[in-house]
């Protein structure tokens, strides 16, 4: 069991230092990765299965911080929660992993690529598998930092380095918040053990419980691209497509939705924090799904989604069905990675370009990639049977069920904006006439056959509910939405309908090309609510205003403090200089000038 | 009034300081020797004197030494001098800083 442990775990690693050594481009160093990391998966898996018959376990690997006052140890944690995020980690990054050998063939920095992705993949399972704040922490900056890695992975394009540097700063500002929780955390229980922390908090003041839950939220909003450190997302497409995937689809961003589960004890508590994420999440849902209904780029339409989508589970977490919001999350994790994938088909066919208003026609050339990505709109957007249909409308179920109307309202128009723009993707980019001159040209065949089991998970992921829902309920609270099983199907079908009646718009829209462009509305969420221009007026200038008068004060005050001191020093060094001028006469002069100071100093003691 | 150390010590500060006169002043090099011989020798005046005074002989061995290494300082300065006289014709101690060498 250790075995399996250490497997799922230092596997990544040893695939990040392998790919790390060697320089350039060697196709063989990227094989070994996928299979380190396909090993690792098959661990994880392997991990499931005993924790499915024997239950959580936690084995201490090493010590790790012991001093006086605190004492952490590295130590694993793998309960129903953690090994369905090393599995759906696991899976994920090795579909990614035998993609991209594919992807990046042709780029010169294939090494480093996946010695970056082994290093995020074993940060991601340090992040998951920990067993205190501590190690989740450090998870949690390992992969902001292999997101930047990544994210500028072509470093030498500036707007690609000014993204990278966009999400990580963004979320340094978020993780000031996490840190003060877990001081907070650690201050009122003296531990960080997620155990003895949970076992503690229903003891302590209310207040602080809530203050936790407000710094661990921030942390996990900043991390999930939540509003407001929403904006990275989409700007973090810059970097190569399988990163996308991996990082933007079904592992770093959920982390924020893993924290929110993980600490479910402390949420469930703060009633109040909890009643925000739900409003929080729905806001979320609606405003990124908006945003994407008019979009052109077709990876930013992706990236909208999954922001989108993490406002679901927010909502899920936030209502306390947390069991949905994970399962909405594993869903999520498959379909939203075969999306971008495609989406990386896509982009080599139409070398690189990304609008999809010069796409159209793309069926013809390519239709593995067509009907794979078909698979993935269907199932994002939860038509029967897909994975989407299983986990959104448990979402709404619950939203409903919990009493607040409004919030099922406005997700079901999230739901409707959802099928919307799903569909005017796949019209716009495989329908309609060609309006590019080259000739398209389909991916590798591996690359396709490795899309194929997120293809057929993302068909089947939601057949799986109950079994799900037995599953993680050992180490989450149970969660029924309570209503009748009328009102459940009253539910799914209105659901249905709207998605449908949406879907149907989106097709025949485009196919008559009714929808005309401009206007307000379409500006307003061209322009993303213009709150890039707002974060701009109110964060970005007067920063550069006060660093700008700080540099003065640096330049006027500070340096030219210093530089007088040493201007007055050279000066007297100097004068100080004459005395030993080679001449014998006055040299002795300054001897004996200097012989009677020491005697009246010399006298002077005494006396 | 009879003559007492502190008589002796009196006059040996005395000598001492015109001879440190002597050599911060004079530019002559071979003033120079006699400023710094009067030094040694105000020194060797203070240690006999001291010597007489507590009744020990120390001092006046030491006196002797001072009196031996100064006569051989001399006859090395006085070489030198005369080595310098001959280079540059002048025994003024202007002479003999780094430039005009």
């Amino acid at each position: 069991m250790i075995n399996y442990i250490l497997v799922a775990l230092f596997a990544p690693l040893l695939s990040f230092i392998i790919a790390g050594i060697f320089k350039g481009k060697n196709l063989i160093i990227g094989i070994i990765c996928s299979g380190l990391i396909v090993i690792s998966a098959i661990s994880s898996l392997f991990l499931l299965e005993i924790v499915r018959s024997e239950g959580a376990f936690e084995v201490l690997i090493k010590d790790f911080i012991y001093t006086g006052f605190i004492n952490v140890d590295f130590s694993v944690l793998v309960d129903s929660v953690s090994v369905v995020m090393m599995v759906v980690v696991g899976i994920v990054a090795s579909v990614v992993h035998i993609y991209s050998i594919g992807y990046m063939e042709k780029d010169d920095g294939f090494n480093r690529f996946f010695s970056y992705l082994g290093l995020f993949v074993f940060s991601m399972m340090i992040l998951v598998m920990s067993d205190n704040f501590v190690g989740l922490f450090i998870g949690w900056e390992g992969v902001g930092l292999c997101s930047w890695l990544l994210i500028g992975f072509w470093y030498d394009k500036a707007n690609n380095s000014w993204c990278a540097n966009e999400a990580f700063i963004m979320n340094r500002v978020a993780d000031l918040g996490m840190l003060l929780g877990i001081f907070l955390i650690f201050k009122y229980t003296g531990s960080v053990k997620y155990d003895v922390v949970f076992k503690m908090v229903p003891n302590l003041p209310s207040f602080v419980v809530v203050w936790m839950g407000i710094f661990l939220l921030i942390g996990a909003m900043g991390k999930s691209a939540q509003f407001p450190f929403h904006t990275w997302l989409a700007d973090a497409m810059a970097g190569p497509t399988p990163v996308s995937a991996l990082i933007h689809a079904a592992t770093m961003v959920t982390a924020g939705v893993y924290l929110v589960i993980r600490a479910n004890a402390i949420f469930g508590l703060a009633t109040g924090v909890s009643e925000f994420i739900v409003i929080l999440g729905t806001f979320v849902a609606v405003f990124a799904a908006s945003m994407a209904l008019v979009c052109d780029d077709l990876k930013k339409i992706i990236a909208y989604s999954t922001l989108s989508q993490l406002g679901y589970m927010f909502v899920a977490a936030g209502l306390g069905a947390y069991w949905v919001g994970l399962f909405h999350l594993t869903t999520h994790a498959f379909f939203k990675s075969l999306l971008f994938l495609c989406a990386g088909n896509i982009m080599h066919a139409m070398n690189d370009d990304l609008n999809i208003k010069k796409m159209g026609g793309l069926y013809k050339f390519m239709k593995p990639t067509a009907i794979l990505m078909g698979i993935g709109s269907v199932a994002l957007v939860g038509f029967y049977p897909f994975a989407g249909f299983f986990s959104k409308d448990k979402i709404l179920e619950a939203a409903f069920g919990s009493e607040f109307y409004i919030i099922w309202a406005v997700l079901l128009v999230g739901a409707m904006m959802t099928a919307f723009y799903s569909f005017r993707l796949i019209m716009l980019v495989f329908f309609g006439k060609a309006k590019f001159n080259h000739l398209p040209k389909e991916a590798r065949k591996f690359m396709i056959y490795a899309l194929t089991p997120l293809a057929i998970l993302a068909v089947i992921a939601g057949w799986f509910e109950s079994e799900f829902h037995a599953f993680v309920s050992k180490s989450l609270p149970d969660f029924s939405s309570g209503l009748e099983k009328d009102s459940v199907t009253n539910l799914i079908v209105i659901t249905l309908i709207v998605i449908t009646l949406s879907s149907l718009l989106a097709i025949f829209g485009y196919k008559k090309g009714i929808f005309k462009e401009g206007g307000k509305i379409y500006n307003l969420l061209k322009n993303e609510y213009y709150l890039p221009q707002i974060y701009e007026r109110i964060f970005i200038i007067p920063y550069y205003k006060i660093a700008q008068i700080c540099a003065k004060a640096d330049k006027q005050v500070i340096d030219r403090s210093v530089d007088i001191i040493a201007v007055i020093l050279r000066n007297l060094g100097n004068k100080a200089d004459r005395i030993s001028n080679g001449e014998l006469n006055s040299m002795v002069k300054w001897l004996v000038f200097g012989f009677i100071i020491l005697l009246l100093v010399a006298i002077l003691g005494v006396l | 009034m009879s003559v007492g150390v502190n008589h002796y010590l009196f006059v040996a500060i005395v000598m001492f300081v015109l001879g440190l006169v002597g050599v911060m002043k004079r530019k002559n090099l071979l003033m120079l020797f006699f400023s710094s011989e009067i030094m040694l020798n105000a020194a060797n005046l203070a240690l006999v004197a001291i010597s007489v005074h507590h009744k020990d002989l120390n001092a006046q061995a030491f006196a002797l030494f001072v009196i031996v290494i100064a006569a051989s300082e001399l006859a090395v300065g006085l070489a030198l001098l005369i080595r310098f006289y001959k280079k540059t014709g002048s025994i003024e101690i202007e002479n003999l800083s780094k430039d005009a060498l």
